[in-house]
């Protein structure tokens, strides 16, 4: 059974997928349990994968037997194992953290949703597993549309967002195909592994170097890097509460994934940081994201709306790392997929703890959060500090790597963006706790009015707080992720 | 010496987090007094007990986890480590009693929030001290400005908001914008950051990068509150005065004065400095503030507002002790982390029983108060004494150190700086305990009864009021510990 | 100039693509009514298609089918006689993508229409103006 776990993760949730369809038709009651079972099995699966690499370091498997590069064949290496790891365990603890209010929100279309959501982990699990560049290309559409009916199903503007959400995405799905086909049209294969020992003898020719601009600009335009961005706030903020922790911390993070996939294996390294300018430009853009989006943010009055501004800065913080072209920025990089998704899980569903126990996100309505939902609002505290980057949780670290590549690199601008970032960040969430913390008192020396202790129910409650425990320990561990995994990585060329 | 390894260091920086769960789900008030008092007293014990090996001259070091490659959360208690440690740890037993005085006295609300806070602000101070690394001292430095927050916040009315945030601008904005890209840059140069006999910098840098980081540094630190840093330090006194007199007189800004101090030695190295002539620039540094933070005092009519810019002042001594890059002058520094704590907790300590006892705040409405508490003023006589400089009090020595430091550098500029902060110093001291006693009281407040705060805020002002006072008799073991670092530094193990 | 209309005269298909892809971008931009855009998308999405297909044709290439003789011999095949099916196989995929995008696309304009009960962009925005204002 362990030989096909790289099958396994995708075969899993798409038949269960399928099950859970057919037993909503029946009993609604049983969707649940079958997508935590199906979710738990691709996790203790992507874990098998974890372990079988730091042994081995490569698991090729050959869907259907066929030998590369005729066939399809997922090649599960340092880098994909680790973020596969982490897309299922977000997966699983959304599935759980969550389930009370998707029960609240949805509970008629049960079977529908689950169906979505488990449709949407195998995309996104096949996109990290796959080393076929258009299979790439088909999980990614599977997952896109996945979400984007996942996000239509929210309220108020969630139809209209995830319209537009649509096109942007659908442009840059496309995009991303027309690179392919360049890219096809040069090499004869598909198979990325292939393709990056064919490419070196191209590199001088215009079409490789249209195919990785186009290619850049659609995954650029599906993490929502600046300034293709406009799409995700709207997205984000409508989307009902069971689905922003989900595709929040993943997709944008298994975009940059896809990102440095294609930069560092299938282009590699000799051609993609080639010329130091365009590494420079590469970087200069990111650092003018964080800036703008941090600022945009300050504007936001709305507790859901002003956090997916500061998703869009995170995604600069990687884009940058990765064009330092060095070794410490690439490892902010990897270490920031890995940190942000948790940090972003935490203070999502923390958020969505807080939706559901006031009346709504706008920040006059957060009153006296500290009193009333103490547990959340600790780890909403403990997320905060994490994006503001405070040791010792897991943000400071990859805000360690990032700023010591770029001092190595010489790109100060970024280092003034990501301190920057940082500021903001500390006005932002002190803002809300802020808010949270100064309920209304009518005297201050006497005791405080009762405020009636209206904490989210248990479950919701344990999982938030398990991933704030988890922001602490990934910082804890962050040299034995850094030097058993990551530092592999990183293909040695890199200094 | 080959140091020793221990787990006390760790112990004793967890015995106060340890102790928050009992503070938070404890019913009874008393018994979460007693849990408070408990943690102090335990932490005392555990840094007093590592006193003989260290007084030896053999360090104790303990790794909790190499958390970076290369990077580690790692302790080194020395004797600079162990003298703030000391301090701190004894005072917060004081100011626990205090405290509890003062809050029920208030009859404040939130108090289970308010012991957990201090707890763990207790803890960070500590876990500063015995940092090995830079990287140590910035966890615990930042760990530091969020624990106390919430106790500057305490009031929660308007005035507080804002005074908690210009404390988080200040503070946070410098650790983020100004260390975390200079330690960064440090790593970057040298390859590590554990803190050195002579500093690691040497060598690996340009003077130019050496004097922007050690400007980074110094202004950095922002709780070491020189100026123009300093401004958050006045807003900070709406808090509670056991909070005002604990952080701000001794645990917030003492931890600043000593990572300027620790950094000082530890990264950049006196010989560097010397080599870079950077003596004078942090001397002027040091000396603006100092005088200019006296003058400001002379102006304010709030006692605590009065307090703390003379804080501002007297943490500038301990920078100036450093800037000097003698011997003589780092003892003099070092030594006034211990003064200048016990003569300023006895002021905080006087200027809170003040309030609870009468409501007052502000100087002007103190004429005559030495005729219903007579205790209290006269303690507050003995801590500005302390403060000022004179004998028989504590403040006295180091400020003799300092003195001396500066005739080893010959820089009789300073010396002309210390000698007259100390004058401005007796100008907005001496006149409140004037007035205190001889000034005509105020009917309406202050009848002839003598009508002290409660028990529990006057003996710990009495202990520390006695405390400057033991001190100047017997400077020990401070004076030995600063005594034994400067060898240290400059004379190799 | 010569050598360009040569370029535009041989590759033509190559160029029609260009055109088709931005006039899909064109109306997925500039035009108000959702339908609109959502046709254009499919436009964008057709022109890639075909851009693809085109990669596998060959001049005087036949289709790629191969015949075995009656008894099961297996004759040498020269790949150079027949088109590259492999477009055409992936193709097939990005069709079937293509066709359910546009279903949610559709789906969601529905949803859109029920909610506003229009599908022009810029009367969709006065409407949210209008209820954020209340």
């Amino acid at each position: 059974m362990s030989q096909h776990f790289p099958a396994l993760i995708i075969v899993i949730p798409l038949f269960s997928a399928l099950m859970v369809t057919v037993a909503g038709w029946f009993n609604k009651r049983l969707c649940f349990p079958i997508s935590l079972l199906s979710l738990a099995a691709v996790l203790y699966s992507s874990i098998g994968l974890l372990m079988q690499v730091l042994s081995r370091q490569v698991v090729q498997y050959r869907l259907g037997g066929w030998p590369p590069p005729f066939g399809i064949v997922y090649e599960v290496d340092y880098l994909n194992s680790v973020v596969l790891v982490l897309v299922t365990a977000v997966a699983l603890i959304n599935l759980i953290a969550t389930r009370i209010s998707v029960v609240e929100d949805f509970p008629d279309k049960l079977g529908p949703f689950y169906t979505l959501y488990l449709l949407f982990v195998t995309g996104l699990s096949g996109i990290v597993v796959t080393g076929d560049a258009f299979n790439l290309y088909v999980l990614l559409e599977i997952s896109s549309l996945t979400g984007y009916a996942l996000i239509g199903m929210g309220k108020e503007h969630a139809p209209l967002a995830s319209l537009h959400y649509v096109f942007m995405g659908t442009i840059g799905a496309s995009f991303y195909l027309l690179g392919i086909g360049y890219l096809y049209l040069v090499t004869g294969s598909l198979n990325m592994v292939d393709i990056a020992g064919i490419l070196p003898k191209l590199y001088g020719s215009k079409v490789v170097l249209i195919a990785f601009i186009i290619c850049m600009t659609g995954l650029f335009i599906k993490m929502a890097l600046f300034p293709f961005h406009s799409w995700l706030p709207n997205a984000y903020a409508d989307s009902p509460p069971g689905v922003v922790g989900l595709i929040a911390p993943l997709t944008t993070k298994v975009m940059v994934y896809v990102m440095l996939r294609i930069t560092l294996y299938v282009f590699k390294p000799e051609f993609s940081f080639a010329s130091a300018d365009i590494n420079t430009a590469f970087v200069w853009i990111a650092a003018f994201g964080i800036v703008v989006a941090s600022v945009l943010a300050l504007s936001e009055r709305r507790l859901k709306r002003f956090l997916t501004y500061v998703l869009i800065a995170e995604v600069g913080y990687m884009v940058g790392g990765l064009w330092l072209a060095n070794r410490a920025g690439i490892t902010g990089a990897i270490l920031h997929i890995i940190n942000d998704a948790a940090m972003t899980l935490c203070i999502f569903l923390a958020a969505g703890n807080i939706l559901r126990q006031s009346r709504s996100d706008a920040f006059e309505d957060l009153k006296g959060l500290f009193r009333k939902m103490p547990f959340s609002m600790a780890a909403f505290v403990v997320a905060a500090l994490s994006i503001i980057g405070v040791p010792p949780t897991c943000g400071f670290f990859s805000k360690w790597y990032l700023i010591s590549g770029a001092i190595e690199a010489g790109q100060y601008v970024f280092v003034a963006a990501l301190l920057f970032s940082s500021l903001v960040n500390v006005v932002l969430f002190f803002r809300i706790i802020e808010i949270g913390f100064f309920e209304p008192l009518d005297d201050h020396h006497h005791q405080a009015p009762e405020i009636t202790r209206r904490e989210a129910p248990m479950g919701m409650v344990i999982s938030l707080v398990a991933v704030a425990v988890g922001l602490i320990v990934l910082g804890i561990f962050t040299r034995d992720i850094v030097t058993k995994i990551i530092q592999f990585a990183i293909p040695e060329g890199i200094t | 010496m080959v140091p020793v390894v221990s787990i006390k260091p760790l112990l004793a920086v967890l015995a106060s987090m340890a102790v928050v769960p009992f503070l938070i789900y404890c019913r009874k008030p008393n018994l979460r007094e007693a849990w408070t008092f408990a943690a102090a007293i335990i932490k005392f014990f555990i840094v007093v007990s590592m006193a003989p090996t260290i007084l030896q001259g053999i360090p104790i070091e303990y790794q909790v986890a190499e958390v970076l490659p290369g990077v580690a959360i790692r302790f080194y208690v020395d004797t600079f480590g162990l003298l703030f440690a000391l301090v701190s740890s004894f005072l917060w037993i004081i100011t626990s009693v205090y405290s509890i005085g003062y809050m029920r006295g208030l009859n404040e609300h939130s108090q289970t929030r308010y012991f957990c806070y201090f707890a763990l602000s207790l803890s960070a101070t500590v876990g500063v001290a015995f940092s090995a690394n830079f990287f140590t001292l910035y966890l615990f430095y930042e760990m530091l400005s969020f624990a106390t927050y919430p106790l500057v916040a305490h009031h929660q009315d308007v005035e507080a908001r804002s005074s908690g945030r210009r404390y988080l601008t200040y503070i946070v904005g410098g650790s983020i914008g100004l260390l975390l890209p200079a330690m960064l840059y440090i790593y970057d140069k040298t390859g590590t950051l554990e803190f050195a006999r002579q500093g690691i910098l040497s060598g690996h840098a340009t003077p130019g990068a050496v004097k922007i980081l050690l400007l980074m540094c110094i202004f950095g630190f922002a709780k070491a509150a020189v100026m123009p840093f300093h401004a958050w330090l006045p807003a900070a006194m709406v808090a509670p005065t056991p909070v005002s007199a604990l952080l701000h007189a001794v645990a917030v800004v003492k931890v600043g004065a000593f990572s300027i101090l620790r950094v000082i030695t530890g990264v950049f190295g006196t010989d560097l400095l010397n080599s870079l002539h950077l003596d004078t620039m942090l001397c002027l540094i040091a000396s603006f503030t100092i005088i200019a933070a006296s003058l400001l005092a002379l102006n304010q009519d709030g006692l605590k507002l009065r307090l703390a810019y003379s804080t501002i002042g007297q943490l500038s001594y301990i920078v100036l002790g450093a800037a000097l890059l003698t011997p003589q002058g780092l003892i003099g520094g070092m030594l006034h982390i211990a003064m200048h704590a016990f003569g300023k907790i006895t002021l905080f300590f006087c200027a809170g029983a003040i309030f609870v006892a009468t409501g007052v705040r502000n100087i002007s409405e103190m004429d005559g108060i030495g005729k219903r508490m007579p205790v209290t003023l006269a303690c507050f006589f003995i801590g500005s004494l302390s403060v000022i400089g004179l004998p028989p009090c504590g403040g006295f020595i180091s400020k003799w150190y300092l003195v001396l430091g500066t005739l080893e550098s010959e820089n009789l500029l300073m010396l002309f700086v210390l000698l007259s902060s100390s004058l401005l110093n007796a100008a907005y001291f001496l006149p409140i305990v004037y007035r205190g006693y001889f000034g005509p009281p105020n009917p309406s407040k202050y009848g002839d009864c003598v009508k002290e705060a409660p028990l529990w805020c006057i003996v710990p002002l009495v202990l520390t009021a006695a405390g400057s006072v033991v001190l100047f008799f017997l400077p020990q073991p401070f004076l030995k510990l600063a005594q034994m670092t400067v060898k240290h530094i400059f004379m190799g193990p | 100039m010569d050598t360009l209309i040569s370029i535009i005269v041989s590759k033509y298909n190559y160029w029609i693509y260009i055109c088709l892809m931005m006039i899909g971008l064109y109306a997925m931009i500039v035009k108000n009514n959702l339908v609109k855009k959502i046709i254009g998308m499919n436009i964008l999405q057709t022109s890639i298609i075909l851009f693809y297909v085109s990669i596998g044709a060959k001049k005087g290439a036949t289709l790629p089918i191969i015949t075995h003789g009656h008894n099961g011999e297996s004759h040498a095949v020269h790949a150079v006689d027949f088109i590259n099916p492999l477009p055409h196989v992936l193709m097939l995929t990005a069709i079937v993508v293509a066709v359910a995008t546009l279903g949610v696309a559709l789906a969601l304009a529905l949803r859109v229409y029920s909610q506003y009960q229009t599908l022009e962009e810029d009367e969709i925005y006065s409407q949210i103006e209008m209820s954020r204002k209340k």
